[in-house]
């Protein structure tokens, strides 16, 4: 096998190098931290692959510029905080809407407003699901390593791809600042999906036509196929409706084509599960405490284990629920004053007693802490 | 005499989507369709591809024109018709790029993005429809409502003062900046080509009429008795040129305003750069 190359990279840094190595090639922002880094890497490196990159005005255009770009048929990817990630949710609301493929980074700081610009937090997690007014559905990822940072941004876009939907990101600003290795991997080594294209001729073509999986091909803007996208409630023709049967089957369209192929989006990591009477549920930066602290904890005999959420959203309720059938105790340890702690609850039997860790000081959670909590529920 | 309104019928027919979208929205007599009109004849008239040519709209009454004509058409937010379409323009720098605005639209939840375009000198055509009301949710101020004008949001008489959407992009940056009322429509038309031609950010501020609005909170008449009050009280620019301010006061200066031919456009000096960037990747 051949030996692939290595890079030391920021967290930010690899969320570019994944998303170029995903086929980004049009990126629009406003500077913001600790997000900067990702619109500087943009602007270094997506020119020298015939991409763009553009500093808008604020995010309100920074969204609204990466939508027009997928329109085209390039893959498009904007970058932010949570006070960028505010501003933003009017368009990644048209892009639920519209089902415009593209990917929306929020590193994450603490909040609420302004908050604590240079410090890390998980206190987005229910905005990326709740964000934008109405109802959709929504896809959210979260890595937890600067590597990891670069497998989820690709994932991140082919899901995007695949579902025809803005894709989340939910960095933090631990992993965003963090600095490790990170394995380079050779152009085919991971699969890259792209939007389906129409087969029909123009003539033929339904823009939002229900196929079997509810995804309808989408053509660039310029190849030839001439139609209409608009923000209000639309019928398959594109174009906007008050007829309530039409109203039904968009709305539906965009929860199903979600809601019926999770398996495809799903993802979690399981340590020391078989036999655990106590699980951590966690995800981002804390799934690293949470590692360490089960490591330490199980090297003296006691049974517990770890859930990592890589898929927030949709959230796995079905599968939390397996996993943890044997456990007594469930331990959600997250950078907020409980957010995914709630959907835990929502997963489980009433007899597992499902138990909160939180810090919200704009500090991390530690193993040490962790450990403690794992004590004080023993 | 009927093969010449055949014909023109006919290149009409050929713009619009007339099985999917019609009746319009509008009010009957709305000067949206007079630009509408227009816009479609100065495009037939350049011959361009309509494959490669896509229209962006906001939010608003005039917003809903794209979806009327059959190009690739984009609806988006309150706003942000052209922040969307930089994202069309600058991943397609070769295809052709037109925003349809108003004056709600562009010039208030819109201003910053508007002021932006301008500055970067994007090659993209806005036509701004200034109704100098908000149409769609019934009749409020916009930034163009005259000082005193009425509207259902200042109905003792507006107290602030208006934007000229003209100076400001020329203040803000962009290359091509023209004035055309609904009552002047071949000016109007010719006006579009002239700016859909031009490299850089080109304006095309078009005075309408909002009769249904405008006209009746502030006693203007019908659609037809507000085009007479545009044809009487529109002054071309080089007329303009010799007349004092209080001469000026309440007139519509009209034509082409500013033409900058020498500054560079963004998508061009952004492929500049992408050479310097892959020179110096090797």
């Amino acid at each position: 096998m051949a030996k692939n190359k290595r890079k030391l990279l920021q967290g930010n840094g690899a969320c570019v190098q994944g998303a170029i190595y995903a086929g980004l090639r049009f990126f629009a922002g406003y500077p913001i931290t600790p997000s900067t880094e990702i619109a500087e890497n943009c602007a270094r490196f997506l020119p020298q692959v015939g991409g763009r990159f553009i500093q808008m005005e604020d995010e309100l255009g920074s969204m609204a510029a990466i939508i027009g770009a997928s329109v085209t048929g390039m893959k498009s990817m904007t970058a932010t905080s949570g006070p960028g990630y505010s501003l933003m949710q009017e368009n990644i609301g048209y892009a639920y809407m519209t089902e415009i493929p593209c990917v929306v980074v929020n590193v994450q700081r603490g909040g609420p407003s302004t908050g604590l610009p240079t410090k890390v937090s998980q206190s987005d997690t229910m905005q990326a699901r709740w964000g934008t007014h109405g109802d959709y559905n929504a896809i959210a990822v979260a890595p937890s390593t600067v590597a990891d940072t670069f497998t989820e941004t690709i994932r991140a876009f082919n899901l995007a791809e695949r579902f025809r939907t803005p894709v989340t990101i939910l960095l933090d600003e631990v992993i965003a600042h963090m600095r490790a290795i990170v394995p380079i991997p050779e152009e085919g080594e991971y699969e890259i999906v792209n939007r389906v294209k129409p087969t029909k001729p123009p003539e033929e073509y339904i823009p939002y036509e229900i196929t079997e999986n509810f995804v309808s091909p989408m053509p660039g803007y310029g190849e030839g196929y001439r139609y209409h996208i608009t923000g209000l409630t639309h019928n398959t023709l594109g174009f906007s409706t008050n007829e309530p049967e039409e109203i039904v089957v968009k709305l539906d369209k965009l929860k199903n084509k979600i809601d019926k192929f999770q398996d495809e989006i799903m993802k979690l990591r399981v340590n020391n599960m078989d036999d655990a009477e106590v699980a951590f549920v966690s995800y981002g930066s804390v799934s690293r405490a949470a590692l360490q602290a089960v490591s330490l904890a199980r090297s003296v005999g006691v049974k517990v284990g770890t859930i990592q959420l890589y898929t927030i959203w949709p959230f796995p309720y079905d599968k939390l629920r397996e996993i943890c059938s044997r456990c007594q105790k469930v331990i959600v340890a997250e950078l907020n004053m409980g957010q995914i702690i709630h959907e835990v609850r929502r997963a489980l039997p009433e007899d597992i007693e499902v138990l909160p860790l939180q810090r919200y000081d704009g500090e991390i959670l530690t193993p040490t802490q962790l450990l403690e909590k794992l004590e004080e529920v023993l | 005499m009927t093969t010449v309104v055949k014909q023109k019928s006919d290149v009409m027919l050929n713009y619009l989507r007339p099985k999917m979208k019609f009746p319009s929205v509008w009010c009957p007599g709305c000067g949206n369709g007079i630009v509408m009109g227009a816009f479609i004849r100065a495009i037939n008239k350049l011959g361009y591809d309509r494959n490669n040519m896509a229209v962006v709209s906001g939010i608003g009454c005039t917003s809903r024109m794209p979806a009327y004509m059959d190009f690739s058409s984009l609806h988006t937010t309150h706003g942000r018709a052209l922040p969307y379409a930089t994202g069309v323009k600058f991943a397609r720098p070769d295809m052709k790029v037109a925003v349809i605005t108003g004056d709600g639209d562009a010039l208030a939840i819109g201003g910053n993005h508007f002021i932006h375009a301008c500055r970067r000198n994007i090659d993209i055509t806005a036509v701004l429809i200034n109704n100098y009301i908000y149409g769609m949710t019934g009749g409020q101020g916009s930034p163009t409502t005259p000082s005193g004008a009425f509207s259902t949001t200042t109905p003792y008489g507006n107290v602030e003062k208006h934007f000229d959407a003209c100076n400001l992009a020329i203040g803000a940056g962009a290359t091509f900046v023209g004035r055309a009322t609904v009552y002047h429509y071949p000016q109007l038309e010719k006006m579009i080509m002239q700016a859909m031609e031009h490299k850089g950010f080109s304006l095309v501020e078009v005075v309408s009429n909002c009769h249904t609005y405008f006209g009746r909170l502030n006693r203007r008449g019908d659609a037809s008795a507000m085009l007479k009050e545009f044809k009487e009280n529109a002054v071309n620019i080089t007329k303009a040129k010799t007349m004092t301010p209080e001469e000026l006061e309440n007139k519509y200066v009209i034509g082409t305003l500013y033409v900058n031919d020498d500054k560079t456009e963004f998508c061009d000096e952004y492929h500049k750069l992408m050479d310097v960037a892959q020179k110096r990747k090797k």
